[in-house]
C-alpha cells in the first residue's frame, strides 16, 4: 500500500475516488472490461485504498480505449477513465517506462493506417 | 461566411477524402474553410491528466490564431474536434491551465477560451441549417439506407462536447435525411470501435469493429458513415464486413453534385 503515490494519482486524475458508490455502471459499460485484469470500478477502489503499485504493473491500463463511456455514465462524477489515465501517466513519466517506443513503430505500420493511429498511440503511451 | 479551419495530420494524408469533399461541399453551401496558417498537430488524444500543459499548447495556438482572425474554428476530424474543444474548455474554466499557458506563450492579449469551436456537422446544423441543406441538394440519395457511426469523440463527455444527446444523438441522422437518404438506427452507433489499440492489439480492435459493422448490417444498412479517420480505418480494415464505410463529406458532396 502506498498512500503517497495514491494521493499523487488522485491529484493527476483530478477526481475523488471516495465519491464512488460502487454501482458498477462503469464496468458494465466498458467495451474493454473483459480484457482487463482489473475492471474500472475496481480501479477506483484500488486507488482509494492505496493499492496503486498493482495497478501500475497491470497490463489492463494499456487496454482502456479512452472511449469516455465510463466518464459519461458515472452517476457520481468519479470518472474512472481519468483515474486509469493518471495511473498510465504515472508509469510513463518514469525514466525509460514509455509503453510505446519510436523504434517499435515501423513494424506496426500498414498501407492504410492513418497518421492519427500513430499520433494517438504515441500521445497515450509515452511521455 | 469564412471560418478558420484546422485540418489535422490525417486529413492531409490518409484521410484526404474527408477534407477534399468537405471543402467542396462548403463552397457549394456558401461558406469557406480557411486553413489556419502554421497549424500544428493536436496530438489526437486529449490529455486527461490534470497537470498536463505542454501537450495542450498546439491546440491553444490554433484557438488563439482563430480568435485573432475573428473567426470560428472548424474541424472535420472527430479527434481534432474533441481535443481542441476540450482544451478550449480548460482555457475557459481551469485557472491553472489558463495561467500557465498564458505565462508560457506570452501573448499580446491573453487567451481565455473565447473562440467558438465547431465541428463541420454543427456548422451544417446550426449555421447553415439542415432545411437549407435539403434545398441545396441536387442529387438526393433517395433509397439509400445509411447507418451513422458516431463513435466516442464527437459526443463524450457531453458536458464538455455539447454536440448532441450522448445516448440518443440525432445530428447525423438529421444530416442523412437532409441529403435525401434514410437513416438506420442501430444500438452500437455510439459505442467505441476500439481503434486506439489497433497498433498493439489488432485482434481486440477487430472484435469491437466487427460488432459495430454486424449490428449496422443486421439493421438493414447499405453503408456506414463516420467523421473519424481512425474509426474509418478500423471499421473498414478490421471490421470484416462487406458494408462500405464512407466519410460523411463524401455523401454530402455527392448529394450536392460536387463530387
Amino acid at each position: 500500500m502506498n498512500k503517497e503515490l495514491a494521493k499523487q494519482i488522485q491529484e493527476i486524475a483530478g477526481v475523488n475516488p471516495r465519491k464512488c458508490m460502487k454501482c458498477g455502471k462503469c464496468t458494465a459499460t466498458c467495451p474493454a472490461f473483459d480484457v482487463m485484469e482489473y475492471h474500472p470500478h475496481q480501479f477506483v477502489d484500488m486507488v482509494e485504498k492505496g493499492k496503486v503499485e498493482e495497478l501500475m504493473n497491470s497490463k489492463g491500463i494499456w487496454t482502456c480505449l479512452s472511449c469516455m463511456a465510463c466518464i459519461e455514465r458515472c452517476p457520481r462524477s468519479v470518472e474512472p477513465a481519468r483515474v486509469i489515465e493518471a495511473v498510465r501517466v504515472a508509469v510513463a513519466r518514469q525514466q525509460g517506462m514509455d509503453h510505446l517506443k519510436p523504434e517499435q513503430i515501423p513494424a506496426l505500420l500498414d498501407e492504410e493506417l492513418p497518421q492519427q493511429a500513430i499520433t494517438s498511440a504515441f500521445r497515450k503511451y509515452r511521455k | 461566411m469564412i471560418m478558420s479551419y484546422f485540418p489535422g495530420c490525417t486529413l492531409k494524408t490518409k484521410g484526404k477524402e474527408l477534407d477534399t469533399y468537405g471543402r467542396k461541399a462548403a463552397e457549394a453551401l456558401g461558406f469557406t474553410l480557411e486553413e489556419l496558417p502554421d497549424w500544428q498537430c493536436c496530438g489526437a488524444v486529449y490529455p486527461m491528466a490534470k497537470d498536463e500543459i505542454a501537450t495542450k499548447l498546439s491546440s491553444v495556438r490554433a484557438l488563439v490564431a482563430a480568435r485573432d482572425l475573428g473567426q470560428d474554428l472548424v474541424t472535420l476530424c472527430s479527434a481534432c474536434h474533441h481535443v481542441i474543444k476540450r482544451v478550449n474548455g480548460d482555457m475557459k474554466n481551469d485557472p491553472n491551465m489558463q495561467l500557465k499557458a498564458n505565462n508560457y506563450m506570452g501573448l499580446d492579449v491573453p487567451y481565455t477560451g473565447e473562440t467558438n469551436v465547431l465541428h463541420y456537422l454543427e456548422v451544417l446544423r446550426d449555421r447553415i441549417g439542415f432545411d437549407v441543406l435539403k434545398e441545396k441538394v441536387v442529387k438526393p440519395l433517395t433509397g439509400r439506407k445509411i447507418a451513422a457511426y458516431y463513435g466516442c469523440m464527437l459526443l463524450r463527455p457531453s458536458k464538455e462536447m455539447q454536440m448532441d444527446n450522448p445516448e440518443n444523438p440525432t445530428i447525423m441522422e438529421d444530416f442523412i435525411r437532409a441529403i435525401g437518404a434514410e437513416p438506420v438506427i442501430y444500438a452500437m452507433r455510439n459505442e467505441c470501435c476500439g481503434g486506439y489499440v489497433t497498433l498493439e492489439n489488432k485482434d481486440f480492435a477487430a472484435k469491437k469493429a466487427s460488432a459495430i459493422m454486424d449490428n449496422a448490417k443486421n439493421q438493414g444498412a447499405d453503408c456506414v458513415i463516420t467523421a473519424c479517420p481512425l474509426c474509418m480505418y478500423n471499421l473498414k480494415e478490421n471490421g470484416g464486413s462487406d458494408l462500405p464505410v464512407y466519410y460523411f463529406t463524401q455523401l454530402l458532396a455527392e448529394a450536392l453534385g460536387v463530387d
